[in-house]
């Protein structure tokens, strides 16, 4: 763990360089982001997969645990989660074409703009449809 | 399945080059070996990682079709999460094509979260111990997970309701 440097005679050997391969590349920040969005969903899921258990307790505790989805600031969240997941969907089917298509190397970069092309025009859509009732829900419109 | 010339990094080399072999692992050579140094073998004899990696990939691509779908069934069409309750999950589950896709949903997206846990614990924690503890308290998770998760699909009871 210790930074110093060794010396060997009249050599000095530096220490091993610490930090990133890609050095802030896109590369590389594609991939930080897709290791989060892994963690983070895995975490949902485990925390989802306890939620929904309680359809077997009972219907009254199921319900009142879904009604908490249905707040506005969790709304918010599972906007989040949902681009969040599509980021690493659409990331996996790129790390896919660079390992098994022969080009995917080649238009590795130009794959990640078009994914997050397709990211944002899918998320357009994906937040107006999940924020729509709630937005209008809080400005005094009808349930 | 041991490598029987895994046992020995020198290999078949004769006995008279393998002090010169052994000289390449001095700490200022920084594990660059010595040209036309005898291939070490890197193989253990187990392709655990080669599977992790193609599970990873192939349980992706069937992911990318359960999990979107899942999405979007539960917050885009009809109304989205603001139509969940105990009712409209009874709905489904009275289907077993839905049962199916989440079942599968269940352990596919599990044990694929899993495995990419398992190799990022491997790559930040430091100290053996941490790793232990942590890759248990993984496995734990992962049993608790998909066993609930099955357990409450295959005994819902949908008379609950009435
Ligand atoms: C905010 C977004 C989400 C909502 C509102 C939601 C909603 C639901 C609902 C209502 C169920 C009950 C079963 C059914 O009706 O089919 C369910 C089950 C399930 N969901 Fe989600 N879900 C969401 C996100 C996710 C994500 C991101 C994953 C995958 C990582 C996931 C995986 C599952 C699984 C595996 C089950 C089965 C659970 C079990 O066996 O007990 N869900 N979800
Ligand atoms: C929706 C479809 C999905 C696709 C196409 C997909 C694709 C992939 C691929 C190809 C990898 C391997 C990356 C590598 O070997 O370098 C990966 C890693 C990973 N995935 Fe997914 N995945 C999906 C869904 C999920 C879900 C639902 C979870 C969480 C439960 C998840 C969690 C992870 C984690 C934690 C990693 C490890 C990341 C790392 O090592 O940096 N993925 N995914």
């Amino acid at each position: 763990m210790s930074q110093t440097v060794e010396s060997r005679g009249s050599v000095t050997v530096p220490p091993p360089r610490r930090g990133s391969v890609y050095r802030g590349d896109a590369g590389m920040w594609s991939w930080v982001a897709h290791r989060i969005t892994g963690v983070l969903t895995f975490f949902f899921l485990f925390n989802h997969v306890l939620d929904t258990s309680l359809v077997r307790v009972s219907p009254e505790s199921y319900n009142e645990i879904i009604e908490l989805y249905k707040n506005p600031f969790v709304n918010l969240m599972e906007v989040g989660l949902v681009g969040a997941v599509l980021y690493h969907a659409l990331n996996g089917i790129r790390i896919m074409l660079i390992d098994f298509w022969s080009k995917g190397p080649k238009y590795q970069r130009l794959m990640l703009w078009i994914e997050l092309g397709v990211w944002f025009v899918v998320m357009v859509p994906g937040v107006y449809f999940m924020m729509e009732r709630t937005v209008r829900v809080m400005f005094g419109g009808a349930e | 399945m041991t490598n029987p010339t895994a046992s020995s990094p020198v290999g078949s080399l004769p006995p008279d080059l393998s002090g010169a072999v052994a000289s390449t692992s001095d700490a200022s050579s920084r594990g660059i070996e010595a040209p036309r140094a005898p291939r070490r073998r890197v193989r253990t004899g187990s392709n655990f990682e080669m599977y992790s990696w193609l599970f990873m990939r192939l349980s992706g691509i069937v992911l990318v079709v359960l999990v979107l779908g899942h999405l979007l069934i539960m917050n885009v069409l009809d109304g989205g999460v603001h139509r969940i309750n105990w009712g409209f999950v009874a709905g489904r589950w009275a289907s077993p094509f839905w049962q199916i896709w989440d079942l599968a949903m269940l352990w596919l997206a599990e044990l694929h979260g899993a495995n990419g846990l398992r190799v990022i614990i491997n790559d930040y924690s430091r100290r053996p111990g941490t790793r232990f503890w942590l890759q248990v308290l993984l496995a734990v998770s992962v049993v608790l997970t998909v066993g609930l998760g099955s357990f409450v699909i295959f005994t819902f009871d949908p008379s609950m309701g009435s």
